[in-house]
């Protein structure tokens, strides 16, 4: 019954071949709004990326619980105290879980095939979101073996740093 | 939960692509059926929830200014609430604390969305700031990383977990082919579900839900309008809503608390104390297979990790113990905002016994379900025939 659906890969959207509503003399009328936005990254958030075009992975530390957060935080959302303690985490972690993107859809932020983490960083007492790769990614089989074997991961540094978070390029198997 | 609150009424759109009409008029198509059903006039409503996904998805802010004709809430007082996807869940609670506090007698509720006007993956990708998770929008990114945890904490087989998938996804399609109103309608075998093109591994084609147009109305009431009004009203039993932690990373989504502690609260409140055997239908929010097989876990449903194993036997099959989504669930319909509405409109025809082709026979108590955000949000509402 797969022929029965259509599947536009640019769009991925689904769609039933052989269903139409009521076929209509009504149009549509196409409209497109942009709009600018300046985010305000604040003290913390501009200390963690600086630190980012260092080569370093910066967190805090909460006074109260003495848990250690990446992305840093200006607070702790347990405890709701204030995090001063910087803490530079080593650049390798371990693989919680881990997707295959293997579809296009507007606004997404690289070119698929690419994997996401969610990576725990040694020391560190939440996981990271971040893409890992260095190696081949066209067959998802062949990931999927991959990665049976992959649970450790080490942060690779982008050639040309902006002072965000794709100045790591990806975590790559260790 | 103070005052005694009962669903009157419900109406839902005929969901899919709908380019044959505008979108004022999709939400009226939904409005009309519920007032119909109710059996009685915009006069007797004391106010108006709506809700629906972001401004970014509907391309209007506030698009409840622009249906305000629609909702008929014209010299009425008029709420918007939303959570993402459990929008439909909080607009539904959103009423239900207005009549339990005595405030008003009786409420409409609203939820829609028009999906083919705009972009929804797109829209996903706003709901997270642009600097720091980006990275993981999109709904089949999050959603396939979390069953992908969930099915790494319990150490749970990948062959087996994609089985126990695919019999939810072809569950779900069997629903949608008996409700004539869902989206999607057609007859899968496991095999077409487990051989579809990969979307985001290990989640393929038919184990993620559709992008439609749709808008759903569900009118609720005191005990003295819905006794005087209504032959046979659906009673809210118990509610339940939390929410969680902005970044992911923070706690854990295979034990997710938020859905874990909002059925908690709902179970008690509806003095259930074995879901499993206690409830005669379930309506979980299941936008995607893998997803739907954690919620039965976490919503106290089967024991934790064992998911696949009771999928398998049968027991939330049609004619098992607990049929999951007999309407086809999001699976075959998925009008965003208005999804999680649907789920409570549907458990009110299962427990009022006017389902038609899907009805569970003899169905007395029902969950309805939806979660939101990425990964943030869960909500509960719990309907009997009983008072």
């Amino acid at each position: 019954m797969a022929e029965r659906y259509k599947v536009d890969k640019d769009l991925v959207r689904m769609e039933i071949v052989d269903f139409t509503f009521p076929q209509k003399e009504y149009k549509t009328s196409r409209h497109d709004t942009v709009l600018p936005y300046n985010w305000a990254l604040g003290p913390t958030w501009t200390k963690f990326f600086d630190g980012l075009k260092e080569g370093k992975i910066f967190g805090t530390r909460c006074k109260k619980c003495n848990k250690i957060l990446v992305p840093a935080r200006t607070f702790c959302p347990s405890c709701y105290e204030d995090m001063e303690e910087w803490v530079e985490l080593p650049q390798e972690g371990s693989i919680e879980t881990w997707c295959l993107v293997n579809y296009k859809y507007y606004g997404q932020v690289k070119e698929p095939p690419y994997i996401i983490g969610q990576i725990r960083l040694d020391k560190a007492d939440c996981s990271l979101t971040h893409f890992i790769g260095g190696f081949d990614l066209s067959d998802p089989d062949k990931v999927r073996k991959k990665m049976k074997t992959v649970s450790r991961v080490k942060a690779v540094w982008s050639k040309e740093k902006h002072a965000d978070i794709y100045d790591i390029a990806y975590f790559k198997p260790v | 939960m103070g005052r005694a609150v009962a669903v009157i009424g419900t109406g839902q759109t005929k969901h899919g692509r709908r380019d044959d009409l505008s979108y004022p008029d999709l939400v009226r198509e939904a409005v009309k059926k519920a007032f119909e059903d109710a059996g009685i006039t915009p006069k007797d409503v004391d106010g108006v929830v709506y809700g629906s996904m972001p401004s970014m998805m509907e391309g209007v802010a506030y698009n409840h200014f622009y249906f305000a004709d629609a909702l008929r809430t014209v010299g009425k007082p008029l709420f918007r609430t939303e959570t993402c996807g459990s929008t439909g869940q909080s607009v539904a609670h959103t009423a239900i604390h207005w009549v339990a506090s005595g405030m008003a007698d009786i409420v409409l509720v609203v939820a829609s969305e028009k999906e083919h006007e705009g972009d929804a993956q797109a829209t996903m990708m706003t709901i997270l700031e642009p600097f720091l998770m980006v990275t993981i929008g999109g709904a089949p990114v999050a959603f396939s990383l979390q069953s992908r945890e969930w099915m790494g904490y319990y150490h749970i087989d990948e062959d087996k977990a994609r089985e126990a998938a695919s019999i939810v996804s072809v569950d779900s399609h069997d629903g949608g082919l008996n409700n004539p109103l869902a989206h999607i309608r057609v007859k899968l075998t496991k095999e077409d579900v487990s051989k579809a093109p990969i979307i985001t591994y290990p989640v393929r084609l038919y184990d993620v839900c559709p992008v439609s147009d749709g808008a759903c109305a569900v009118i609720f009431a005191s005990e003295e309008k819905a006794k005087k009004i209504c032959k046979k009203p659906a009673w809210v039993k118990g509610i339940g809503f939390r929410g969680e932690e902005y970044f992911i990373g923070d706690s854990s989504k295979a034990v997710w608390q938020s859905t874990i502690e909002a059925s908690k609260e709902a179970y008690k409140e509806a003095g259930i104390t074995n879901p499993l055997k206690e409830l005669d239908v379930a309506e979980v929010y299941n936008p995607f297979s893998y997803q739907e097989l954690m919620f039965l876990e976490c919503l106290g449903l089967c024991p934790p990790g064992e998911a696949p194993d009771y999928v398998i036997k049968g027991t939330f099959s049609p004619g098992g113990e607990l049929p999951c989504d007999p309407s086809g669930g999001v699976l075959c319909c998925n009008p965003i905002g208005a999804a999680g509405l649907i789920r409570v409109a549907e458990a009110a025809l299962q427990v009022t016994g006017k389902a038609g082709e899907h009805q569970v026979e003899g169905a007395k108590l029902a969950l309805s379900h939806a979660m939101g955000g990425a990964m943030q949000f869960n909500g509960i509402t719990i309907l009997g025939s009983e008072l």
